[in-house]
C-alpha cells in the first residue's frame, strides 16, 4: 500500500477500491432518491411548513429574480422554493409535467392538451370573484371549455416602433395599412439604414420567438387562425391578399435581415439598423433610452383601409397549477395571494425591472408609469387592439401553418397550395381534439 | 463465467445505466410508436402503424429526409476530401508537425452549440459588423444575410462550415493513423519500379491501402449526417427551410408533446441508419481483409 493511503481505514488495495465502488453506488442512489416531489412532509430547510416549487422562464431584466425570491418569502403557509430557469423552459417544463418531481405552481401559455390531458386544474373558485378586473382577452386566452385555467400575471403587448425624425426626413406617416406599410419601408430604407425590422425570418418562422407575424398577418386582415368556433380561419380571400401583401414587404428589399437578434430584442432599432421595428412593450425602455422622445408607436397595421383592422397581440405569462401539485389547494391558495391579492408584488413585478402592463385593469389603470406620454399610448393601444391568442391552436398546428407562410412569404411559393397543406394538418389536428 | 463480485461492483453501475437510460427508453420508445400519446409518456391509444404511415406520408417528416439528403450531399464528399487531402500534407511536412495536428484537431473539442453561435453571431452575421460580411465589404459587396437568405440559400454554407470546421480533425485523425500504418517498403518497391511520386503513387498504393479507413470514415460521417441537430437547431431552429429529422422528431416531442408520432419518428431513423449502414457496409466490404 503505498504511503500516503497508510491513514485510510482500509487494509488492501482491493478493499480499498472496494469501499469507494461502494460509495459510488450510495452517492448515485443518494442523488436519485433526493427529489422529494412537490410536497416537503415537514421538518428540515421547510421548519414545518410544506414546500411549493415554482417554476419561471428567464425574464431578461435584472432584479426580477430577487423580486419573485422575495414574493415568494412572504408567503406564510408553505416554503416556496423558486426555480428560474435560464434557456430552453419549454421543454424542461413539458419533461416536468410529465413526472412527479415537476412544479406544483408554473408559468406558461394555455393550450388545450395541457387541459385534455389533465396537466392543470381549473381556477374558476379564484379568478371568479375578480374576473370582471381582468380585459376579455386575458379571460379569452386563459378560458377553455367554459373553465379558467391560469391567472395572468404579465400583460405584454407589441407595436411597431418608429423614429419620428427618420419618418419627418422622408416624408411619411405612421403607416396605418399594409400598402402605407411597404410605403414607408421603402422609403425609409436609405444611408445604409433599412426601412423596417420584422425578424430575420420575415416575421414567418417560428425560431427562437421568431414568427412575430403570424397570427398578425391574420388578424390585421379581419380572421383568425380558427375562427370563434374553432374552423380553420385562414383560407379566407382576405388571409389571402395578407399574405400576398406581407410577401411583397418581404420581397421588397427594404427589410432588414441577418440581425445578431430577432424581434423581440430592439438592438436592431436602437442601433440604426432599421427605421421601423416590430417590437414589444418590454422594449420601450431602452428604446427611450436610446432616443429620449424621437420614436413614436402604432399598432400593426390593417390590411387596407377597408378591410381588417390595425391589431396587436396579447402576450405575456400566466400562472398555472399543475395537477401533480402534492396539495391543489395549498398550490391554488398560493397563486391567489400572490397574483390575485398581493396587488403591490404584480405593479412591482410589472412596472419596476421591465415594462409591462398588470392584468388586473384596476391596477394597470392607476399604475404612474402607464398616466402619460407613449406609455398611455401604448396601454390605449393594447386595450384596443390586442387580440388573444386561441387556445385551441395547439403546437401542431402553429407549425404546419409556419411551414406554410415560410413557403409563401421566404419562399415564393403558392398561397392555396401551401394553405391547403396547412389546412390538411390542421384538421387532423381539430378532428383528434374532437374524438 | 469468471465475474468477480468486483467485476460486479465496477460493471454494475454502468450496465444498469446502460438498461435504465438506454434500453429501457428505447422499448419504451417503441411501445409509445404504436399508441397515440399527447401531452403524456403513457401509452394511451393503441393506434397500430398509424404514427409510422402519418409520418411516412407527403409531410414534414419526408421533407426533414430531403433536408438530410442535401446536407449528407454536401458535407460527406467534403469532409471526405478534405480530411484526407489535409491528412496526407499533415503526413508529409517535417515541420511543426504536433503542432498542426494539434491545431486541427482543437476544434473537435468544441461544442456545436458554442460553435454555431460564434458562426451565427459573429462570422455569419448578417449586418456590417459580421466578419463574413466585412471582408465582403473590402470588395464592395452588399452585405449578406446568410441565416436569412433564401435565395440563394446561403445558410447551407454556414452549416456546411460550421460542422467541417468542427469535425476535421477527428477524421484527419483517422487517416493520419491509416496513412502511418502503410509500409514505406510499397512505396519504394513502386519508385524501384519506375513509379512516379505524386499522384500515380497516390492512386495506386495509399488510396487502396486507406480502404478500410476511407469507408470507416464514409459510414462515420453518414451517421453524423443523420444526427445533425445542434447547429440546425441553433442557426435555424424550427425552420423548414432546413429542418433535418432529428430537429423535427425534437419539435414534435418536446414541443408538440407527441410521444407517439415522436416515437415513431425516432424508429423510422434508427431502422434507416442500420439499413444504409448495412447496404455502405456491403457495398464498400467493411472489414473485409486488405488487398
Amino acid at each position: 500500500m503505498p504511503a500516503d493511503m497508510s491513514h485510510l481505514p482500509v487494509s488492501t488495495r482491493r478493499t480499498f477500491l472496494s469501499l469507494v465502488g461502494a460509495l459510488g453506488i450510495g452517492g448515485a442512489l443518494a442523488a436519485c432518491g433526493g427529489d422529494t416531489g412537490g410536497l416537503d412532509s415537514g421538518g428540515g430547510s421547510g421548519g414545518g411548513k410544506p414546500t411549493l416549487k415554482q417554476w419561471y422562464h428567464l425574464y431578461g431584466e435584472s432584479g426580477t429574480e430577487q423580486a419573485v425570491q422575495r414574493y415568494a418569502q412572504g408567503y406564510e403557509r408553505a416554503t416556496v422554493e423558486v426555480q428560474w430557469t435560464p434557456g430552453d423552459y419549454e421543454s424542461k417544463l413539458s419533461s416536468g409535467l410529465l413526472s412527479d418531481s415537476g412544479p406544483d405552481v408554473f408559468e406558461y401559455q394555455l393550450n388545450v392538451d395541457m387541459v385534455r390531458s389533465g396537466q392543470i386544474v381549473p381556477l374558476d373558485d379564484i379568478v371568479g370573484p375578480v374576473r370582471g378586473d381582468y380585459t376579455d382577452t386575458d379571460v379569452t386566452a386563459t378560458s377553455l371549455d367554459g373553465s379558467i385555467y391560469g391567472v395572468k400575471i404579465v400583460d405584454d403587448t407589441g407595436f411597431l416602433y418608429y423614429r419620428k425624425s427618420l419618418l419627418a426626413a422622408a416624408g411619411v406617416q405612421p403607416p396605418t395599412t399594409m400598402d402605407e406599410l411597404i410605403d414607408a419601408s421603402r422609403a425609409l430604407n436609405r444611408d445604409g439604414v433599412k426601412g423596417l425590422f420584422i425578424g430575420n425570418d420575415a416575421g414567418v418562422t417560428p425560431a427562437f420567438g421568431g414568427g412575430a407575424l403570424l397570427d398578425l398577418v391574420l388578424w390585421s386582415a379581419g380572421t383568425a387562425n380558427l375562427t370563434a368556433d374553432n374552423r380553420i380561419g385562414f383560407t379566407t380571400p382576405e388571409a389571402k391578399d395578407s399574405f400576398r401583401k406581407l410577401r411583397e414587404l418581404a420581397e421588397s428589399g427594404s427589410i432588414l435581415l441577418g440581425a445578431p437578434t430577432d424581434f423581440w430584442d430592439p438592438s436592431a432599432f436602437t442601433q440604426e439598423l432599421a427605421a421601423m421595428q416590430w417590437c414589444g412593450l418590454w422594449a420601450m425602455p431602452k428604446i427611450k433610452e436610446a432616443f429620449g422622445d424621437d420614436f413614436g408607436i402604432v399598432p400593426w397595421p390593417a390590411l387596407s383601409a377597408t378591410v381588417g383592422k390595425p391589431v396587436t397581440f396579447l402576450g405575456g405569462w400566466t400562472s398555472f397549477v399543475s395537477a401533480k401539485a402534492r396539495d391543489v389547494d395549498l398550490a391554488k391558495d398560493f397563486v391567489k395571494w400572490l397574483w390575485i391579492d398581493n396587488a403591490e408584488a404584480q405593479e412591482d413585478f410589472n412596472l419596476s425591472y421591465g415594462f409591462h402592463i398588470p392584468p388586473r385593469k384596476s391596477l394597470a389603470a392607476s399604475a404612474q408609469k402607464l398616466q402619460e406620454g407613449v406609455a398611455a399610448e401604448a396601454l390605449r393601444i393594447f386595450n384596443e387592439s390586442a387580440v388573444a391568442p386561441n387556445p385551441m391552436w395547439t403546437p401542431k398546428m402553429k407549425s404546419a401553418f409556419a411551414d406554410a407562410a415560410t413557403a409563401i412569404v421566404r419562399g415564393g411559393g403558392d398561397i392555396d397550395a401551401e394553405l391547403a397543406k396547412a389546412q390538411q394538418a390542421v384538421e387532423a389536428e381539430l378532428a383528434r381534439l374532437a374524438a | 463465467m469468471g465475474a468477480t463480485p468486483a467485476f460486479w461492483l465496477f460493471m454494475g453501475p454502468f450496465l444498469a445505466g446502460l438498461v435504465v437510460f438506454v434500453y429501457l427508453p428505447i422499448a419504451w420508445s417503441f411501445v409509445l410508436s404504436f399508441n397515440r400519446a399527447q401531452n403524456t409518456v403513457q401509452p394511451r391509444e393503441f393506434v397500430g402503424l398509424q404514427n409510422y404511415l402519418d409520418l411516412l406520408g407527403p409531410g414534414p417528416f419526408l421533407d426533414s429526409l430531403w433536408t438530410f439528403t442535401v446536407f449528407a450531399a454536401i458535407i460527406v464528399p467534403l469532409t471526405f476530401v478534405l480530411s484526407l487531402l489535409l491528412a496526407v500534407l499533415l503526413n508529409q511536412i517535417a515541420v511543426a508537425r504536433a503542432f498542426f495536428r494539434s491545431a486541427f484537431f482543437l476544434p473537435t473539442a468544441c461544442s456545436y452549440v458554442v460553435a454555431s453561435l460564434i458562426w451565427k453571431l459573429s462570422i455569419f452575421n448578417g449586418v456590417r459588423f459580421g466578419l463574413a460580411n466585412q471582408v465582403l465589404s473590402l470588395f464592395g459587396v452588399e452585405n449578406i444575410a446568410w441565416l436569412s437568405s433564401v435565395s440563394p440559400p446561403w445558410y447551407w454554407l454556414v452549416l456546411a462550415t460550421v460542422r467541417l470546421w468542427l469535425q476535421l480533425g477527428f477524421y484527419i485523425i483517422l487517416f493520419l493513423a491509416g496513412l502511418q500504418r502503410i509500409s514505406p517498403e510499397l512505396y519504394e518497391a513502386a519508385y524501384v519500379d519506375g513509379a512516379k511520386a505524386g499522384w500515380q503513387t497516390f492512386r495506386h498504393i495509399t488510396l487502396p491501402q486507406l480502404r478500410t479507413t476511407s469507408v470507416a470514415v464514409l459510414l462515420l460521417n453518414l451517421i453524423a449526417a443523420y444526427q445533425a441537430f445542434d447547429e440546425f437547431y441553433n442557426l435555424l431552429g424550427n425552420s423548414s427551410l432546413a429542418r433535418p429529422p432529428l430537429v423535427y422528431l425534437y419539435y414534435t416531442a418536446q414541443s408538440n408533446q407527441d410521444y407517439g408520432h415522436g416515437s415513431a419518428g425516432a424508429m423510422i431513423l434508427a431502422a434507416l441508419i442500420v439499413l444504409v449502414t448495412l447496404a455502405q457496409n456491403r457495398i464498400y466490404g467493411f472489414g473485409r481483409p486488405e488487398t
